[in-house]
């Protein structure tokens, strides 16, 4: 049923679609950064669409794995083997934001995939279609340093003021804390 | 000479009243606090010691329950609490977490409580029952008695200091 959306995806916005896959019924289209605010719009507006529910965004850091990477003509490795027909993508995107969005009109469900490279981490902010984003974003901020253009409120969410870093990046050793106090261990 | 043997007599008097006494500030943060009402409760019921009146003032008791995670962000927090507790004062790390952060190898929890205030007694377990944490209570009764709280520790070795010892 919800293939109608990956179909109506592909025949509105063509080349921006870069690639979908509808596997057991789980739709997902990975889209490019650029037409992400567009295709969001389209996806609320739309009657046909009416997504109202915004399920939640995050964000996954491929970090030695193959990143996005087309899988086609090649032994797919990473997240190409574990993703079957998802390999077209920006070939070393490390970061991919996730937003899963739901319709309570039509009961149908689709999830948008954005490749973002590392050294240009942003992407435009969805907190005004749906304001439940807006916290989510902060968390995705707070957690990978995925910074949102256009947010009214980016600023950390858990974490303090003072820490530095982004922890859930897989390069984010395990072992470093950042604390904010300690004790003097002498006044025993 | 005399005055000695008399100061440290009242001493003991005073120490006998407070481990029969104990007023707790439960400073509940996770999953343990379950474990926490459990010993409360009549069926555990820790009354019996004379610690049933949870004050959630730090102001008004002199037992710190530390029950469950403290993260690095509520350190701060946690500090604040136990400055503004009256001396003496004693402090039970109550559960894995709070005594070494457990489980927990993370960016964000603190690898024990210890690690911005003294604790008296720490109680293991994830999350340790009812009874260890009345053994953990006469374990501290006993301390209380003997004046081996940090705080009693600490009053007494400012005391000599300023004495000139």
């Amino acid at each position: 049923m919800a293939k109608a959306v990956l179909d109506a995806l592909g025949a509105r916005f063509g080349a921006a679609i870069l690639a979908t896959s509808s596997h057991h019924g789980d739709d997902v289209a990975i889209v490019k950064r650029d037409a992400l605010a567009d295709i969001a719009r389209f996806l609320r507006d739309d009657p046909a669409m009416a997504f109202n529910l915004p399920c939640y965004c995050t964000c996954v850091d491929y970090l030695g794995l193959d990143g996005m990477a087309p899988s086609a003509g090649t032994v797919p490795t990473g997240y190409a083997s574990r993703t079957r027909g998802e390999g077209a993508g920006l070939p070393d995107a490390r970061f991919a934001m996730i937003y899963e969005l739901r319709s309570l009109v039509h009961g149908h469900r689709v999830r948008l995939k954005v490749p973002l490279m590392e050294d240009d981490l942003v992407v435009p902010t969805l907190s005004e279609l749906w304001p439940a984003f807006n916290w989510l974003e902060r968390e995705t901020y707070d957690m990978y340093g995925v910074s949102f253009s256009g947010h009214p409120d980016l600023r950390r969410i858990y974490m303090y003021e003072e820490f530095v870093g982004y922890p859930l990046r897989k390069d984010y050793p395990k072992e470093r804390r950042q604390p904010l106090v300690r004790r003097e261990w002498s006044d025993e | 000479m005399g005055l000695e043997i008399a100061t440290t007599k009242l001493e003991d008097a005073a120490n006998w009243g407070r481990k029969f006494s104990l007023f707790t500030y439960p400073f509940v943060t996770a999953c343990c606090g379950m474990e926490f009402m459990s010993v409360a409760a009549p069926k555990y019921d820790i009354a019996r010691f004379g610690a049933e009146f949870p004050r959630f003032s730090p102001r008004q008791s002199d037992l710190l329950m530390i029950v469950g995670t403290i993260t690095e962000r509520q350190g701060p927090v946690l500090k604040r609490v136990y400055d503004q507790m009256a001396e003496p004062k004693w402090v039970i790390a109550f559960g894995v977490c709070a005594s070494t952060g457990g489980f927990y190898q993370n960016y964000s929890a603190m690898p024990g409580a210890d690690q911005v205030i003294p604790v008296d007694v720490y109680i293991p377990g994830c999350p340790p029952r009812p009874e260890q944490v009345l053994d953990a209570i006469i374990l501290l009764m006993k301390r209380v008695q003997e004046g081996r709280g940090h705080s009693q520790v600490r009053h007494k070795r400012e005391q000599i200091a300023r004495a000139g010892g």
